[in-house]
């Protein structure tokens, strides 16, 4: 593959994609069959009811877990093949992880949850470069200032922002965001919306679950799911702009206090 | 290969930080948790240090008894069930040495021995002590060199004259630092010219003070002090080591014969040689150790179990975390290593909280006792060794447990 191809090829190519669980006698046919492909620079919301299979998309997306049958290639490789291993390593270079409930290490600064997944990148980054780049990543998010905060004095939308640096500081070629608003309020929801726009504007390929028809109306692309199946798969008709909205929100806010 | 362990030695450096974070948290915890090491290596250390110390010591003190000694005790250890202690029977008589001194080949030296406890009175002062009479090759047969003076002679016994060789804490006690030598000091009224002064020699294997004595010719003693005409005991210097069984046997046949002791009937006496005294408290010295040591091991493991314990309900606690760790591409063998860094800290630092424990304890115990605590560089390095293979042993099962999470139960777990 020459490079014009490596941008041209997708960052996920997922064919007739299986994943089932067998939980003593039952087996749960999770994921039956899906293929997709998810460009570089996209923007994806994938939908569905609860027990659509979208989690179980999203783990298996995010190597957490293998597919039963079916391809998976993540960024031109196979993943379906690899090692428990080689998937850290590929979770740890490729991937970075937002999830509904932030999970960052409590009692733990800001800057030490983003320099958590460079600990484990082989080879060795050396601690000022860890802190440099954690740092960086902070800044990208706007919270640079907080960084020496523990997650229990930063805000919920603060401490999602803190998520999303550590999903970016290793520079992946995806961000997998589960429910990312799911614990946000509605105005924090428009913010998180707004940076993730800002960086897929930057060229970072997002995948995003969320049950939610207006988050997923920030989204370039809308999948949704039914029964382990994609049932749709559509161009968003009509985007909506974290950004304006928030202007628009900050100018009804100062009217009001205006009156 | 050669990267793969640089790697894993700069993780295992990174998480022993996270590990002494993590045990800083949960302070209380932590040391509870440890205690059971504390304990285990504090007893191992202060053991060692104490029965090395009194090992030390009984060695110094054998070999101070004087070179290639035996000596007959009158009274036998048993007799009819009753011990009423040795030199308490009248079996020991002057012939009796003397015969030993005749008779048998090996014998260098014979010093017959009575002893009675009686004021001594000098220099307006009264001091309690031992009378101690015994022949002028007693201090060749004991090793006991004089600080001062000389010993009486012969001719002194022969006469039963009134000299006395002094101990050195007698003299301090009755004279201050005042010279003893040509002083008179009165026993029963009786007085003795002090000849002669003991140079010190610290305290003896049953502890009392053994410069806290009057030698006085033995013929003396039994005429005037004891007014006894059995011996306590004889001291005998046997010419060479190697010689020292077979002289002894020929003592206790000597013996036998002349107390007309029938075949199978009991010894009257007992003869001791310092192989076996060293022998009897080193049996002694090595139960209190074996004993030691039991429990020692025994609190060492329960603390182990501990330690298993607490890990597995850190384990259980930090589910989420090990699964966020898992999530951004920390690999099994990193949390596996990650706590199992934590037990090993967890346990050293137990180790070297025991080990200053230890040493305090073994230098109280020192301060209390006669003899000097040795700590050893071996036993604190056993003391971490243990500490170290506690922690890797009972932190094993903890760490593949939270290696084996799978991520997406642990980042569910609440």
């Amino acid at each position: 593959m020459n490079a014009a191809d490596v941008a041209a090829a997708p960052v996920i190519r997922l064919r007739n994609l299986c994943k089932t669980y067998r939980t003593g006698a039952v087996e749960v046919r999770a994921v039956r069959g899906v293929t997709l492909d998810i460009a570089r620079g996209d923007f994806v919301a994938v939908m569905g009811a609860s027990g659509s299979g979208k989690s179980t998309l999203m783990n298996t997306l995010g190597c957490l877990d293998q597919p039963t049958a079916g391809d998976y290639e993540l960024d031109g490789v196979d993943v379906a093949r690899l090692s428990p291993p080689q998937l850290a390593v590929f979770r740890n270079r490729k991937l970075g992880f937002v999830f509904q409930g932030f999970n960052l290490l409590a009692r733990t600064s800001a800057l030490e949850n983003v320099e958590l997944p460079m600990l484990y990148t082989v080879p060795l980054i050396p601690r000022r470069e860890r802190r440099r780049r954690a740092l960086f990543a902070l800044e990208r998010v706007g919270l640079a200032d907080r960084h020496d905060h523990h997650p229990n004095q930063l805000s919920g939308g603060q401490q999602q922002r803190v998520a999303i640096a550590r999903a970016l500081v290793n520079q992946p070629e995806l961000v997998l965001a589960d429910e990312p608003t799911g614990n946000l309020d509605s105005r924090t929801s428009i913010e998180i919306m707004g940076l993730f726009q800002e960086l897929n504007a930057a060229g970072i390929s997002l995948v995003m679950v969320t049950h939610e028809l207006d988050i997923a109306a920030y989204c370039k692309r809308l999948v949704v799911m039914r029964d382990g199946r994609v049932i749709g798969d559509t161009v968003n008709p009509d985007r909506r702009s974290a950004a304006a909205e928030l202007a628009a929100l900050n100018r009804t806010e100062q009217q009001a206090d205006l009156n | 290969m050669l990267n793969t362990l640089h790697v894993l030695v700069q993780q295992s450096w990174q998480t022993v930080f996270v590990a002494l974070r993590a045990l800083r948290r949960n302070q209380l915890r932590s040391a509870l948790t440890a205690l059971g090491i504390i304990i285990g290596v504090a007893a191992v250390v202060a053991m060692a240090a104490v029965g090395n110390g009194a090992q030390a010591s009984i060695t110094q003190q054998v070999s101070a008894l004087g070179e290639n000694l035996l000596t007959v005790f009158a009274g036998s250890k048993r007799s009819g069930g009753v011990n009423s202690g040795q030199g308490s029977a009248s079996t020991l008589t002057l012939g009796d040495a003397e015969a030993i001194a005749r008779e048998i080949a090996d014998v260098a030296a014979v010093s017959p021995e009575v002893s009675g406890f009686a004021p001594a009175v000098a220099n307006g002062r009264n001091w309690s002590t031992s009378i101690v009479g015994v022949s002028p090759e007693y201090l060749q047969i004991r090793d006991w060199p004089l600080a001062g003076g000389a010993m009486f002679g012969e001719r002194d016994v022969r006469s039963s004259a009134k000299v006395a060789v002094i101990g050195s804490k007698t003299a301090l006690e009755l004279f201050g630092p005042l010279n003893p030598l040509g002083q008179t000091v009165r026993v029963k009224n009786i007085p003795f010219v002090i000849v002669g002064v003991l140079a010190g020699k610290g305290a003896g294997m049953g502890g009392q003070n053994q410069d806290d004595r009057l030698l006085v010719p033995y013929t003396t003693a039994m005429k005037r002090i004891t007014g006894d005409r059995y011996l306590r005991s004889v001291n005998i210097q046997i010419r060479s080591a190697a010689r020292m069984e077979i002289a002894q046997a020929q003592i206790s046949g000597l013996l036998r014969q002349r107390h007309r002791l029938a075949p199978g009937q009991a010894d009257d006496f007992s003869i001791f040689n310092q192989k076996d005294i060293a022998e009897t408290v080193g049996s002694v010295t090595g139960i209190v150790k074996l004993l030691l040591g039991a429990v020692s091991s025994l609190s060492l493991l329960v603390g182990g179990i501990g330690i298993m314990n607490i890990m597995l309900v850190s384990v259980t606690e930090r589910t989420r975390e090990i699964g966020i760790r898992i999530a951004v591409g920390a690999q099994a063998s990193a949390i596996n290593l990650q706590f199992l860094i934590e037990a090993v800290t967890l346990s050293l630092c137990g180790g070297l909280v025991g080990v200053v424990l230890g040493v305090a304890t073994a230098h109280l115990v020192g301060s209390a006792s006669s003899f000097q605590p040795i700590v050893t560089a071996d036993s604190i390095l056993l003391a971490f060794g243990v500490s170290f293979i506690i922690g890797v042993f009972f932190g094993y099962y903890p760490a593949r447990k939270a290696a084996a999470l799978d991520p997406i139960e642990a980042l569910r777990y609440e």
